[in-house]
């Protein structure tokens, strides 16, 4: 297995791990970055609804 | 007011940075697709290295960032301590995280590249020591800014950890030239122009950007968290007073 593309002129337990493990920390550091602003987000939604704001009731 | 206060307001922040996320993400997805399709397919073997010269497509903008994001950190760390701006304390914060990611990748991919091309995983020499420890000052600031009760007391101790960490910067950057180190000197950022070909250097560069962009989006994301964050702990004291 020297030829074909995924072989990587054998050197494909080096090469694809290296691409791997850089695409699985980007992807998980952007997927809990990206929960935490929703998990605020809603949050603070609820917060508000739940105690109407002063200026909205008498502007 | 400066242009860099009124960047630094929470309020204008939240309406800017809601702009800069969405342009930020496609620039990134944008670059690191076109960047892997030449890196992975149009770029040749190298006539050293054979096709293990593809990892520097990961390695090299990873390495630049952990630098970069470092930078960044000591910079909104000064403007923290000398200004006294809290959403410069905020944004250190959300780099670390990034920074962190991006010196792991580098430093696991140089080692996934050192066994076939040195005959090893690690060797302590200047460069690999130095960024181990750039790692660690990461792992050090995140676990400092976490370690009080108070966050303003964490934020101000993790933000002198931050600003006084940035020695290593430089002996990263120049360990290569400053001592013998098994790992290569710099060959892209010199003094006569990069010493590497086009079809090398365009991929390279493209990852290089799509990595910035990244990294912009998600420290965006991260501040934006943090920022409803702390409405949100001023809403619930409102709240449990009025009761």
């Amino acid at each position: 297995m020297t030829d074909g593309f995924f072989a990587m002129g054998g050197y494909a337990a080096y090469v694809w791990p290296a691409f791997g493990v850089t695409a699985v920390v980007l992807a998980a550091l952007l997927l809990t970055s990206r929960r935490r602003l929703k998990a605020s987000e809603a949050l603070l939604r609820d917060l508000e609804s739940a105690r109407p704001r002063r200026r909205e009731v008498n502007p | 007011m400066s242009w860099w206060h009124r960047l630094a307001s929470p309020t204008r922040f939240m309406s800017y940075s809601a702009w800069v996320l969405p342009i930020a993400g496609w620039l990134a997805a944008g670059c690191i697709g076109v960047g892997l399709a030449l890196g992975l397919f149009a770029s040749p073997a190298d006539y050293q290295q054979g096709e293990t010269v593809r990892i520097m497509y990961v390695h090299v903008p990873a390495a630049w960032m952990a630098l970069f994001c470092y930078s960044a950190m000591a910079a909104s760390s000064a403007g923290y301590l000398i200004w006294k701006q809290p959403l410069a304390e905020l944004a250190t914060r959300a780099t670390a995280p990034v920074g962190a990611c991006f010196t792991a990748i580098a430093l696991v991919s140089g080692s996934l590249w050192g066994q076939p091309m040195w005959g090893t995983w690690w060797v302590w020499d200047a460069r690999l020591t130095s960024a181990l420890v750039l790692f660690f000052l990461y792992l050090g600031y995140m676990a400092l800014a976490e370690a009080f009760d108070d966050p303003t007391r964490g934020g101000k101790a993790a933000s002198i950890l931050a600003l006084v960490g940035f020695v290593n910067v430089p002996i990263v950057k120049f360990s290569v030239d400053w001592w013998n180190t098994l790992h290569q000197p710099a060959s892209v950022v010199k003094l006569d122009g990069p010493a590497i070909d086009p079809a090398m250097l365009v991929p390279l560069l493209l990852m290089a950007a799509g990595f910035t962009f990244y990294a912009v989006a998600v420290v965006i994301l991260r501040l934006r968290a943090m920022v409803l964050e702390r409405k949100i702990q001023a809403l619930q004291r409102q709240l449990a007073e009025a009761r």
